[in-house]
């Protein structure tokens, strides 16, 4: 019951503003402190020396590529099952985070791979895979952005978002199918994690900073959308905002 | 008179005046075919006339060919009857519209996708393909032109109407087709090795059977929502 209430937006924009400087301010103490220990405390690794510290960038980045997606999808769903008009709010105001994390994981992959592998760039299966999810990221905006309607836009963007995360398996096994060279992964695995605290505690702690990050960026951008579709509303003029 | 017409005969009538319309304005099916053609063409002049290079990159150059012609029908195939009405009409008869688009994909797929396939052998045998590869460039042209037609459909129900329309399609399908691009090439390659491509082309067809399940519907879904 007290979701459906906030998921009105004259209750979720004061909700939206009280919870924002939580979140913002744990993810700067989080990603301060996750730096310091990637940069300063973890060892650097035997084999790829210094490099090893962009992956502190570089795997949250990448994991959180494919959750905002994720993420995204079910928000789509859900909004479509039950018409929540929230979900359209927030499906457009993660997205283009979604596609900068994307962004980032494919720049420090490729700054990395030119000392590791000796080319900044590879055709290899998680790479392509990668690239291909900015696309889809990309089609996704330009879509919603060559729509005038915002109804319009959307639901068509939900459509979208819905088709890409049923075709997101088929074209990764077939691009893995295609051709593999990046390492297998190595923290989640049946076994658990394959590499040593020092280098795992780091990855983690920026991993929750990334969260975090996600979340207040994207209760920002959702409380401007909601002020630019609300603008005439009247519980918005009652708060005087 | 709505409530004599069984669901069969609504499917055969839209497609027989798919079929007429497309006959009639037969530049439609022809110029995706002569663009198949020249882009193919285009390749050997590219990166020169060796017969061991052609024969490596035919399948991929063949078959990226064929995603671009079908994507360059792919706008009109709701944009006239969306201009002239006759896409409401569609919508509001008592058949489920999700039904009569299928035959609206189908004859996409009969005036684009199958002179692709006709015409294919005759290139690949110009990229000097085997004979063993030729015959799964045509067999899987068969199969994945119509998974190309309704992942398509999709993508031209969302944009229909939009401005920049034809180049916005391509950014949302394109990347929906890497993995036809990549089953089909796989099992041409493969038979021209000489392995069984046998796991490709069922995968293929899997994935066929799920798009014309699904796509029908989820493309009468976004015309409703252009529509709206």
């Amino acid at each position: 019951m007290i979701f459906q209430k906030y998921a009105a937006p004259k209750y979720f924009y004061p909700l939206a503003g009280k919870c924002l400087p939580w979140f913002a301010w744990l993810c700067i103490l989080t990603l301060g402190a996750g730096l310091y220990l990637g940069l300063f405390v973890a060892p650097p690794d035997y084999q790829q020396g210094e490099t090893v510290r962009i992956m502190f960038i570089h795997v949250p980045a990448a994991w959180m590529s494919m959750f905002i997606y994720a993420v995204m999808a079910g928000a789509a769903a859900v909004g479509m099952v039950w018409k929540i008009k929230l979900t359209d709010t927030f499906i457009s105001a993660a997205a283009p985070i979604g596609a900068s994390f994307t962004l980032i994981a494919l720049l420090t992959g490729s700054l990395w791979g030119k000392p590791m592998w000796g080319t900044w760039w590879v055709w290899d299966a998680r790479l392509t895979s990668e690239l291909i999810l900015l696309f889809l990221y990309l089609g996704f905006m330009s879509l919603q952005s060559a729509i005038d309607d915002p109804r319009r836009a959307a639901r068509a963007g939900a459509i979208l978002v819905l088709v890409g995360v049923i075709n997101l398996p088929v074209i990764h096994y077939s691009v893995e199918w295609w051709n593999t060279l990046h390492q297998p992964a190595s923290v989640v695995r049946a076994d658990g994690p394959r590499i040593h605290s020092s280098i795992l505690i780091p990855l983690l702690v920026m991993m929750g900073a990334f969260k975090l990050f996600f979340v207040s960026i994207v209760l920002l951008r959702m409380r401007s959308e909601i002020l630019e579709n609300e603008a005439d509303s009247r519980w918005l003029q009652e708060q005087g905002a | 008179m709505a409530t004599n017409v069984t669901l069969f005969s609504a499917w055969r009538r839209v497609l027989k005046r798919e079929l007429i319309l497309a006959y009639r304005q037969r530049n439609d099916i022809i110029t995706p075919l002569i663009f198949f053609i020249i882009v193919i063409s285009l390749f050997p002049l590219g990166v020169g006339p060796e017969p061991e290079m052609l024969r490596t990159i035919a399948p991929g150059v063949i078959w990226v060919a064929a995603l671009l012609a079908t994507l360059l029908s792919l706008s009109r195939l709701f944009s006239n009857e969306l201009h002239d009405g006759t896409l409401e009409q569609l919508l509001l008869s008592p058949q489920p519209a999700s039904v009569l688009v299928s035959a609206k994909i189908f004859s996409h797929w009969l005036t684009t996708g199958l002179p692709l396939v006709f015409i294919s052998p005759l290139l690949a045998i110009s990229l000097d393909m085997p004979f063993n590869a030729v015959i799964y460039t045509t067999l899987t042209l068969l199969l994945g032109t119509p998974i190309l037609s309704l992942i398509g459909a999709v993508g031209a129900a969302l944009t229909l109407g939009l401005r920049g329309g034809g180049v916005l399609l391509a950014l949302l399908i394109l990347p929906l087709y890497i993995p036809v691009l990549i089953l089909a090439t796989g099992a041409i390659i493969a038979t021209s090795n000489a392995f069984p491509a046998d796991a490709q082309l069922s995968l293929l067809g899997a994935y066929l059977i799920v798009a014309a399940i699904f796509a029908p519907w989820i493309s009468s879904y976004s015309l409703r929502i252009s529509l709206d």
